[in-house]
């Protein structure tokens, strides 16, 4: 029956692939795959299937039909019939040929009968046998005739008796007579040789026996093969419409499927889209496969790849179509797998190539952030050797175009220089170097000093003032250095742009702001302040206010400010910048970046707001910590020694100060002293921003007793120590220091007896300058030893901080060479101490830092000294080791390392010429 | 040899120091100092930097052998070697010292390594370089003649 060609098809359903398709408790009756084969529950086996018996089925009704119309349905008992065809006429060939020999035998035979009976005529009658038996079959006949050829060849009849007589007559008879029975028993035999053959013969003429068996065969092996397979099979009419199903899903039963519709069978995804397949094949009359997933109640989700060929009756007719249905759900299932799996792979190596490229780009940057420190840090050596050979130049004879020429020179020196230290800075910060440090220091004192110190360089007429809230604490604890950088950096901004009316600072008490609760930052920021959540802090709003220029909401205005555009961009790296109000204005455009990014890094916030014409108010916002009285403080900050400058007590308490310009007065001393140099030692290194804005020009400060107003910018060193005896009330100590210091601020000396000392030495030049030099490098030692032998110097060498201390403890030195990075105290710890001895007058910051000093209570006592000594330091060229941190720490210039002759020449020239 | 020979020879080798970066500007700041009254002056130097170095290096290889290496330890050793080499014009060991703190700050044990030996090579490279030097040096003394002076420009 070749089912299996034709037929008919099943569904989509499936299972598991290596098992059968469908589940197995589903199917438990024993329900036979081959649909047609259960006949009402029958449970017939393959063995027994007859297709004549079967017919009794609906299917197998039409399957003959089926095979009839069909092509398909006809070609394979075509085959069937040619092979019995054939194997008949092989067996009617065989036959022929026997027929051939036995007819050659009669001819033989008779011939050898005819030469008998020629021989004894007489013997005619004999052959009448002959004739009788020829009558009643053809072949009786024949083998008669064999016979008796056979007779006639075998036996000759041999008679003794006289020819003719009775006996030989007699004899003659006798023999012919048992010749005659042999061949008649001969005959019989064939004959029953005939019938046999005739009856085997018959066996062979029934073929639909043996096609039936091929068909079996043919059906078991199909069975064989497809039992296991995952494979649905099926044939549907036009209407595609079940007409047959192999392996159908085991719960359907077959009046479920046969005559109905995929749609009307199941339900669920995918069921149209085969459908729609197979009616779209019927039309198109292409046999093709595809893959469809089908998600239905009975089976679940499963995917088949359906083959579906139309099929045509033989006048090429479509009559429906061949379906075969594999399930592939495990293989699709791999192959999506599979290609997540690569797109996940894709993805990742795009992120991680993405994640490589942005890593390189921030290598990239960072490269080029420290290439920019260090090459700002390269320049700046010998730029501030320019700025200060043009200082020196400034103190000559110069005519007036000359003199605008120097001035515009310094200027721009001077710019560049701020700008080289405002990207230090910033790259410090950025680079997360920038450490913070917690000291105890009153707020009233640095506003006080800021202002100060400003009013100091205050060229116009402008009051300065600063109100601190009494909730304010006297004592606070937070990086002292920076905020005053960000203090002063606000304040000569605000200066910078205010022309008229005053410039004030505010401080108050604020309760905790929003932004920085639960903020991590925040956290951060005062663990690195050195706060911790036990201890009490306060947060203390500043506001640094002005009567300026303002700050134009939108960039819409043309007004004259330097701010190009708008107040969001206020804060940004060199934002300020147009040329013209750069020239204009000055600056650099980093101030304000680096004041935010401090705030920020402090914990805090940095805001600001202005109306153009009216003014601007930049406010910021700290956490400090408050500071109990027995707060280790191991350095004395500059607020510190500013106290100590200043004797009245109600200072740590007071809330209001107010500056007004002292125009014309505190440095038009004259000096003698400076009359007889050619240097001006002034400014040595323009470089913290903290000194920057100390270092406007102090107007009139024709401090060289030359004619002309000139504007030597006398910033530098004035700072702290001279700013705050010299401003304000303290005016005895400021002429006394004026009378000694050699010309600007470098050394402003309360003590007469010193600056006598130093007054001599200016005029005999002769006088060895008592150098230290700090260093723990032999090499660095020897090396230096010779480059000082040469400038004409010696020097005494300490190995690190604390023989530093010790040297300077007992006795005098003019200059301090101080290497930043050695062992046991490094440089900038022992400068702070040293600072914090010139302004207490004592070591007990360093006893406290734990330096081991030998200090007899007296000796003490008479050393005393406020002078402030200059100490240089000698840098490696590192972040680590910027100058920054030297200045800030105290230090008065520096020399990077490696030292070289001319650096040591200038600068020894500078503090000690 | 003749003594002018001798001497441009010392010529071209001091350059050659220079242009491969063995040495830079540095060492002529010692050739400077170096006058009458201290006329051993940059040989002493040398030598107490190869004393220094010996002695450093030492350290530095024992330090690093460590199962815990303490880079508080290594790093001074490293600065120290840094410091002596930039000051005599050392270029390439000071060069080398400067990936080698970089590795110390990170606490890369492994780089440490890698970097000892690049100092270490940079380090018996120059030394091997200026012994040479100071042996010219010496025949041309020896033979009476002067050290010429470096010129001072490239």
């Amino acid at each position: 029956m070749v089912c299996e060609m034709e037929t008919d098809q099943t569904e989509e359903m499936e299972i598991e692939v290596l098992s059968s398709m469908w589940p197995e408790d589903v199917g438990t009756q024993a329900d036979n795959q081959f649909n047609v084969e259960k006949p009402a529950g029958d449970s017939d086996t393959l063995k027994e299937v007859d297709i004549a018996e079967k017919r009794t089925m609906a299917d197998l009704k039409r399957l003959p039909e089926l095979m009839n119309t069909t092509d398909q349905g006809t070609s394979q008992l075509t085959n069937l019939v040619k092979q019995w065809e054939y194997m008949q006429d092989h067996a009617v060939k065989l036959l022929r040929e026997e027929l051939k020999i036995l007819t050659k035998q009669r001819e033989e035979a008779e011939a050898k009968e005819l030469k008998i009976i020629e021989e004894h005529n007489f013997e005619s009658q004999e052959p009448e046998n002959v004739p009788v038996l020829d009558d009643t079959s053809h072949l009786f006949r024949r083998f008669k005739h064999k016979k008796r050829d056979a007779l006639i060849g075998s036996k000759r009849v041999e008679i003794e008796e006289e020819f003719d007589t009775v006996a030989y007559w007699k004899q003659k008879a006798l023999s012919l007579e048992k010749m005659l029975e042999a061949s008649t028993e001969r005959e019989r035999r064939l004959i029953e040789k005939l019938n046999e053959s005739l009856k085997t013969m018959e066996s062979h003429s029934a073929p639909v026996e043996e096609l039936t068996q091929n068909l079996k065969r043919a059906e078991g092996f199909l069975h064989f093969i497809l039992q296991n397979a995952p494979i649905v099979m099926g044939h549907q009419d036009k209407d595609l419409r079940y007409l047959f199903i192999y392996n159908k899903f085991p719960t359907l039963r077959e009046q479920d499927i046969l005559g109905k519709t995929d749609v009307e069978i199941f339900h669920g995804g995918g069921v149209k889209e085969s459908e729609d397949f197979k009616r779209e094949v019927l039309e198109k009359g292409k046999a093709s496969k595809r893959e469809i997933t089908f998600e239905t109640e009975l089976f679940g989700s499963k995917t088949f790849l359906i083959y579906v060929e139309p099929v045509y009756n033989k006048a090429r007719e479509k009559i429906g179509i061949n379906y075969m249905g594999m399930e592939v759900t495990d293989q699709v299932r791999k192959r999506e797998k599979m290609a997540k799996l690569r797109e996940d792979n894709a993805v990742r190596k795009a992120m991680e190539s993405e994640l490589n490229k942005t890593i390189h780009i921030t290598e990239e940057t960072m490269r080029a952030k420290q290439m920019l420190a260090t090459m700002s840090h390269e320049i700046r050596s010998p730029l501030s050797g320019v700025v200060g050979m043009a200082e020196i130049l400034s103190t000559t004879k110069l005519d007036k175009e000359q003199r605008q020429l120097l001035t515009v020179m310094m200027s721009s020196g001077d710019l560049v220089l701020q700008l080289i230290n405002d990207i230090l800075d910033l790259s410090k910060v950025e680079s997360g170097v920038m450490r913070l440090e917690a000291t105890k220091f009153r707020p009233r004192e640095v506003v006080k000093h800021v202002l100060q110190t400003a009013a100091a360089s205050l060229k116009k007429d402008l009051t300065l003032e600063g109100n601190i809230t009494d909730e304010v604490p006297i004592e606070v604890v937070g990086d002292v250095l920076r905020i005053r950088q960000i203090l002063t950096n606000l304040i000569s901004n605000a200066i910078k742009f205010t022309h008229e009316g005053k410039v004030g600072i505010k401080l108050k008490v604020i309760s905790e702001p929003s932004f920085a609760s639960g903020m991590e930052l925040n956290a951060d920021a005062e663990e690195q302040n050195g706060l911790t959540e036990t201890e009490t802090s306060v947060w203390i709003r500043c506001d640094v206010y002005d009567t300026g220029i303002g700050i134009p909401g939108k960039n819409r205005t043309r007004r004259p400010i330097s701010y190009k555009k708008a107040l969001p961009c206020l804060f940004k790296k060199y934002m300020q910048a147009s040329a013209d109000h750069a020239r204009k204005y000055g600056g650099t455009g980093l101030g304000l970046a680096i004041c935010k990014q401090l705030v920020e890094l402090m914990g805090g916030q940095l805001t600001v707001t202005s109306q153009v014409n009216a003014g601007s108010t930049f406010t910021f916002i700290l956490p400090y910590k408050v500071a109990t009285s027995d707060d280790h403080s191991d350095d004395q900050d500059f607020s510190d020694m500013v106290d100590h400058h200043q004797p009245e007590p109600d200072d740590t308490t007071e809330g209001y100060f107010q500056f007004k310009p002292l125009l014309g007065s505190i440095y038009s001393n004259g000096g003698p002293v400076i009359g007889n140099n050619n240097f001006l030692p002034h400014k040595v290194m323009l470089t913290s921003p903290l000194k920057l804005v100390n270092g406007f020009v102090a107007e009139p400060s024709n401090n060289t007793g030359q004619s002309e107003t000139t504007q030597v910018e006398n910033n530098g060193y004035m700072d702290e120590t001279c700013s705050g005896p010299c401003l304000s009330k303290e005016t005895e100590s400021c002429s006394s220091s004026q009378a000694s210091s050699e010309g600007g601020a470098l050394e402003m000396e309360s003590e007469l007896t010193v600056s006598s000392r130093r007054e001599e030495e200016n005029t005999e030049t002769s006088k060895q300058p008592k150098i230290l030099l700090v260093e723990d490098n032999k090499i660095n030692i020897m090396v230096a030893k010779s480059m000082m032998k040469q400038l004409g110097y010696t020097f005494d060498i300490a190995n690190n901080g604390v023989e530093a201390i010790n040297a300077i403890k007992d006795s005098s030195y003019d200059l301090v060479l101080m290497d930043v990075c050695m062992p046991v105290l490094d440089g900038l710890k022992a400068t702070r101490l040293i600072r914090s001895y010139e302004e207490s007058g004592n070591w007990d910051a360093a006893i406290e830092a734990g330096v081991d000093i030998k200090i007899l209570e007296n000796e003490q006592a008479c050393v005393h000294s406020t002078n402030r000594l200059p100490i240089i330091a000698m840098t490696a060229n590192t972040l680590a080791e910027s100058s920054e941190e030297c200045y800030a720490n105290g230090m008065d210039s520096f020399i990077s390392k490696p030292v070289t002759l001319q650096k040591l020449k200038e600068c020894l020239r500078q503090y000690l010429d | 040899m003749e003594l002018v020979q001798m001497q441009k020879s010392l010529q071209d080798y001091t350059k050659s120091l220079f242009l491969d970066g063995v040495l830079d500007s540095q060492f002529l700041q010692l050739q400077q100092l170096q006058d009458e009254s201290n006329p051993d002056f940059v040989s002493q130097v040398v030598t107490l930097f190869f004393q220094d170095s010996d002695r450093i290096l030492n350290d530095l290889s024992l330090s690093l052998d460590q199962q815990v290496v303490d880079f508080k330890k290594v790093d001074p050793h490293v600065h120290q070697l840094k410091g002596s080499s930039s000051s005599i014009g050392a270029q390439r060991v000071k060069n080398a010292c400067v990936v080698f703190r970089s590795f110390c700050e990170q606490q890369n044990v492994e780089g440490c390594h890698r970097c000892l030996q690049q100092v270490k090579k940079e380090y018996y490279l120059v030394k091997n370089r200026l012994e040479t030097l100071f042996k010219l040096e010496q025949q041309i003394v020896a033979s009476g003649g002067m050290i010429p002076a470096m010129e001072l420009g490239f």
